[in-house]
């Protein structure tokens, strides 16, 4: 018996590794290929350009439905619109350690990338060091204020912002007086969106009733992409009375519209304007959207280092700046757009303070 | 020991030991083959086989690169004598993943509110990650002794668990500070540090002090087994319980001790990248290395030599991931070659053990043919 279970145990383990380095190389095969016009700076075509872009992501890369995906697609218009010599993209492996991606950011610099950005608060060390010693390199960090140097520009969202609008509407629309969130992990990033669209909905109503959960705890980030669990997490809510569910779960959040579809609820997606990139069937139940710009940020950047303006140090895309904002589209929110605009106004002038972490 | 009685499991664990050029034979196989079957899969994606190979190799070498791959050694090194402790004793410790991630956090915790000086406030913080590894292992261990369940069910639950209870000790009101984004345990003083060592030629990368942690758990290891009565009492009881019972031995208690060792081994894992280069325990922390030393203790057969050239293959082989990348390979290959070179070794051992079973066989029956009475060993075939 004993050795039965070990062989199989064994066997069936061994298995699983090789399928899913099987899958994951099928799976990334094509994205990771990027299009590289000329190779190298001599190569590249009179107008072309010469600048070669380094992109570093986080865990997930692209084709995560989330921000390595934004980020991405900023790298994508700029490719075609500002006429990028190359751009390599490089991806995290799950679980790795700092030097790990340390490494990843000083081949780049090392192979003449120049400028360089890292997607993620995780490269905040490691982009830190790196610049350090490549100090004509220019760097840029998505969601990290901590690296600091002449040559780091820091691309900051005002998340709690964005989410404190769609807290907003969701109150307002929901019959029931009762909400909920899904969270994709719970890390202090997350909490941001949680605390923004609470302050909202209670904004409007102050004896509102919001559910709240997460679909998993680190250092295990599923919970960004993982539909089934996203759906289980929401039908609960929906079960339990609430009539409108917002999503920062990446791309879980495709379950959360599908248990909204079931429920005859509504769901507000997260980062992008979902009412126009989810999957065709559950596009109505999405009455709004928080806009994350991490694609504007990404290509103002790689713009500001091909005309010379850049500026290191934070630049932050708050509602004010138009980083972070709701999404009209399908005309859901058309009837209560006035008193959402109202409350953007109170953010934008200060009067409301918006909190970014929940107490 | 004769390999004609030996199960699958004796044979795999590296229970069971190969003769003369056999001994050879088994990983020259196994190179081999993981070899093909990687070459397949370069192919069928596009990639040349041998240039793929030579830029591995080319940035594999180089000393910088050399430094890094030291450094994962010494954690994956750590992590597979954790589970080979287990193995030896016929225990599947799956749960040393979950035991050195909540080792490292509350170590590092204890580390970051105490100031001592150098030498006590490393040893201390040593200490707690080994006390809490034993203790989260001994739970599985109880459950084992006590109840009869099975450590491959306890331990994995207690690898859910352990995620849980990390994140709700790496809260701000409990155990964390945020910084930006991130969140983490309080910075280990310089004192709690244990600095690096610049010690390969042409860089000025250095290598973890404490790779001699890895050095000495290898050593200890090797003598426990091998020159110790509780060694001989754990590997007589990991070959046949029964037997081990008619001898004298407390079963149960060799359980207990072993999978406690094996948790406290753990709890040494993230020592290293700790108090050698985080000196934090934040979300970054690396993870799933319990996993990766499960792989590397059965590619080492669960010898201290031949798990450090397992954990050093590994190392190589995921520190060259990154120029893949550079040069437009897909990164997952890694994990290609990973899993192949575990598979291949398994079979290739499992291929020749089998080829020296039958060998023995012949060999008897041609000496009872011609007459010559066999040797003892012979009659149990």
């Amino acid at each position: 018996m004993l050795h039965n279970r070990f062989g199989r145990l064994a066997a069936s383990a061994l298995a699983g590794t090789m399928l899913m380095g099987a899958a994951a190389c099928g799976g990334s095969e094509e994205p990771t290929t990027t299009a590289s016009p000329g190779t190298g700076a001599t190569s590249a075509a009179p107008g072309g350009g010469t600048t070669k872009v380094g992109l570093a992501y986080d865990i997930g890369g692209r084709g995560d439905q989330s921000f390595n995906d934004a980020a991405a697609a900023g790298l994508d218009k700029a490719k075609t619109e500002l006429g990028l010599a190359e751009a390599k993209e490089l991806e995290a492996g799950s679980g790795e350690t700092e030097a790990a991606k340390e490494e990843r950011l000083r081949l780049l610099a090392q192979g003449g990338f120049n400028p360089i950005i890292a997607v993620g608060f995780a490269y905040s060390k490691p982009l830190a060091k790196v610049a350090a010693e490549f100090p004509d390199v220019k760097f840029a960090i998505v969601d990290d204020a901590e690296a600091k140097a002449a040559n780091i520009t820091n691309l900051l969202f005002a998340e709690h912002e964005g989410s404190f609008l769609v807290g907003a509407a969701a109150a307002l629309k929901s019959e029931k007086n009762h909400v909920g969130f899904v969270g994709g992990v719970r890390v202090p990033l997350i909490d941001k969106f949680e605390a923004g669209f609470e302050a909202g909905a209670k904004a409007v109503k102050p004896d509102i009733k919001i559910e709240s959960t997460y679909l998993s705890e680190p250092p295990e980030f599923s919970g960004f992409n993982d539909p089934a669990k996203g759906k289980t997490a929401a039908e609960g809510m929906f079960d339990a009375g609430a009539d409108v569910v917002y999503h920062a779960a990446g791309g879980s959040g495709g379950g959360v519209f599908e248990a909204a579809k079931a429920a005859n609820g509504k769901a507000i997606g997260v980062d992008s304007d979902q009412a126009k990139t989810a999957a065709e069937g559950v596009r109505d139940v999405i009455m709004t959207s928080m806009i994350k710009k991490v694609d504007v940020a990404v290509f103002d950047f790689l713009k500001s280092v091909s005309d010379g303006s850049v500026a290191s140090g934070p630049k932050v895309y708050d509602l004010k700046a138009g980083g972070v904002d709701y999404s009209t589209t399908g005309g859901q929110v058309d009837d209560i757009k006035t008193k959402l605009d109202e409350y953007k106004q109170k953010i934008v002038s200060g009067e409301i303070t918006v909190p970014d972490k929940t107490s | 020991m004769n390999s004609a009685e030996s199960t699958f499991t004796d044979r795999l664990l590296g229970r069971v030991r190969l003769s003369g050029l056999l001994s050879l034979a088994a990983p020259v196989l196994a190179v081999v083959f993981a070899g093909a079957v990687t070459s397949i899969v370069l192919l069928v994606s596009g990639d040349p086989p041998l240039e793929t190979l030579g830029v591995m190799i080319d940035y594999g070498t180089q000393p910088r690169s050399i430094g890094l791959m030291l450094n994962s050694a010494t954690t994956f090194y750590l992590a597979a004598i954790a589970v080979a402790i287990g193995f030896r004793m016929n225990l599947f410790n799956i749960g040393v993943d979950g035991q050195y991630r909540l080792a490292a956090l509350i170590a590092a915790a204890v580390g970051g509110a105490v100031v001592l000086p150098g030498p006590l406030h490393v040893a201390l913080i040593i200490f707690v990650a080994m006390l809490v590894g034993a203790g989260w292992a001994s739970i599985a261990a109880l459950l084992k002794v006590k109840r009869g369940v099975s450590e491959v069910i306890s331990t994995i639950m207690l690898n859910a668990i352990a995620t849980s209870l990390g994140s709700w000790l790496l809260n701000r009101e409990r155990l964390a500070v945020q910084v930006g984004n991130n969140i983490g345990t309080k910075p280990i003083p310089e004192s709690g540090q244990v600095p690096g060592m610049a010690i390969i030629p042409g860089t000025e990368y250095k290598v973890f002090g404490l790779i001699i942690l890895a050095v000495v758990v290898g050593v200890g290891y090797h003598v426990l087994l091998n020159r110790t009565r509780f060694g001989f009492d754990l590997r007589a009881t990991g070959r046949s319980e029964s037997a081990a019972v008619a001898s004298g031995v407390n079963v149960k208690k060799m359980v207990l001790i072993a999978m406690i060792m094996s948790g406290a081994a753990a709890g040494l894992i993230g020592m290293p990248q700790l108090l050698g280069a985080s000196y934090t325990y934040s979300l970054d922390f690396p993870t799933g290395l319990g996993f990766t030393g499960i792989a590397i203790a059965l590619l080492g057969r669960n010898h201290p030599v031949g798990i450090a050239f397992g954990a050093l293959l590994w190392a190589f082989l995921g520190t060259s991931s990154e120029i893949l990348q550079i040069h437009e390979i897909a990164p997952e290959i890694v994990q290609i070659m990973q899993g192949t070179i575990v598979l291949s070794v398994i079979i290739a051992y499992e291929l020749v053990h089998r080829y020296q079973i039958t060998a023995e066989q012949r060999r008897v029956s041609r000496e009872l043919a011609s007459g010559t009475p066999p040797r003892a060993e012979g009659a149990s075939v």
